[in-house]
């Protein structure tokens, strides 16, 4: 398993589009997932949504899939190392989701 | 129909909320070029406008490959000019938004803030070499030829430039300083 320097939050935004690229799609298809997944509440724009991207595939958390011929459209997919961020990023929030149920939120348990 | 209005905006957000309130009325915007404007009549609110300051000229290979990639999510590049581009997209599709995230509204504002604050550079830099040499040669009685009033028009005129650029590029800064501090506290 790679070893995870990245020890900071992930953005909403790229929390949500490595999410969404379990699934292969394009550009437009992660947006609209997007929206869905956060139940309306996280829209990408399509400037954030390319410098992500973009940034993504440098890091090697996503990678594009060769399209076919006919497709103009890039796919892409995230990657064994995007999983494991995505695995450890949960495992950071479920630790803040503990402590602030257990300081801050009896009553909504 | 095809109409044409000439106007100058100094001020993008100003110039993007007029093309907004035109498109409202049912005139699509459709074409610019220096301070001309093209519209077609449209359905009252067909088109979301929006303008963006690239990071490098339209015809450079990484903002063709983002074009492409705005194009490919159903936005429309309407016109370009200099390193401005003029998008739209159906209102029908849902809100239009660029930028989404404090990250890259930040690096957006940034963009918009050295493009002015170089212009405002280059205009200072002119008006004061042009200042300078015609007080100069005024104090020097005009020995050096008689051309004073020529670079003390062209001073004026550059020292207004570079006042305006200043003026334009305090609200972004003072955006980009507010953004920051939200991004303090959260994303």
């Amino acid at each position: 398993m790679p070893e995870s320097n990245e020890r900071g939050a992930l953005t909403e935004a790229v929390f949500y589009i490595l999410l969404a690229l379990y699934t292969p799609m394009h550009g437009y298809r992660i947006m609209q997932t997007v929206r869905e997944l956060s139940h309306e509440r996280v829209n990408l724009g399509a400037g954030t949504l390319y410098g992500a991207i973009n940034t993504l595939l440098e890091k090697s958390w996503i990678r594009p899939i060769a399209g076919e011929a006919d497709s103009r459209k890039k796919e892409y997919e995230i990657t064994a190392l995007g999983k494991s961020i995505v695995d450890s990023e949960l495992l950071r929030l479920q630790e803040l989701v503990e402590t602030g149920k257990r300081i801050a939120g009896g009553r909504m348990l | 129909m095809k109409y044409v209005i000439w106007k100058a905006y100094w001020d993008y957000e100003k110039e993007e909320r007029w093309l907004n309130e035109m498109s409202a009325q049912g005139m699509s915007f459709t074409d610019y070029s220096w301070c001309r404007y093209v519209f077609t009549d449209a359905p009252n609110g067909q088109y979301n406008y929006r303008i963006e300051l690239l990071e490098y000229m339209p015809k450079h290979p990484e903002s063709m490959a983002y074009l492409r990639f705005l194009e490919e999510n159903g936005v429309e590049v309407v016109a370009t000019y200099l390193r401005w581009v003029y998008l739209r997209k159906p209102a029908s599709e849902g809100a239009f938004d660029l930028y989404t995230d404090l990250d890259s509204k930040i690096k957006h504002y940034q963009r918009i803030n050295f493009f002015w604050t170089a212009m405002m550079i280059a205009e200072f830099a002119a008006a004061v070499s042009n200042l300078g040499i015609g007080i100069a040669n005024l104090f020097l009685n005009e020995r050096l030829g008689n051309f004073s009033s020529g670079n003390l028009i062209i001073g004026s005129v550059t020292l207004a430039l570079g006042i305006l650029f200043l003026a334009l590029d305090l609200p972004i800064r003072q955006k980009i300083k507010k953004l920051r501090q939200e991004k303090a506290i959260h994303e």
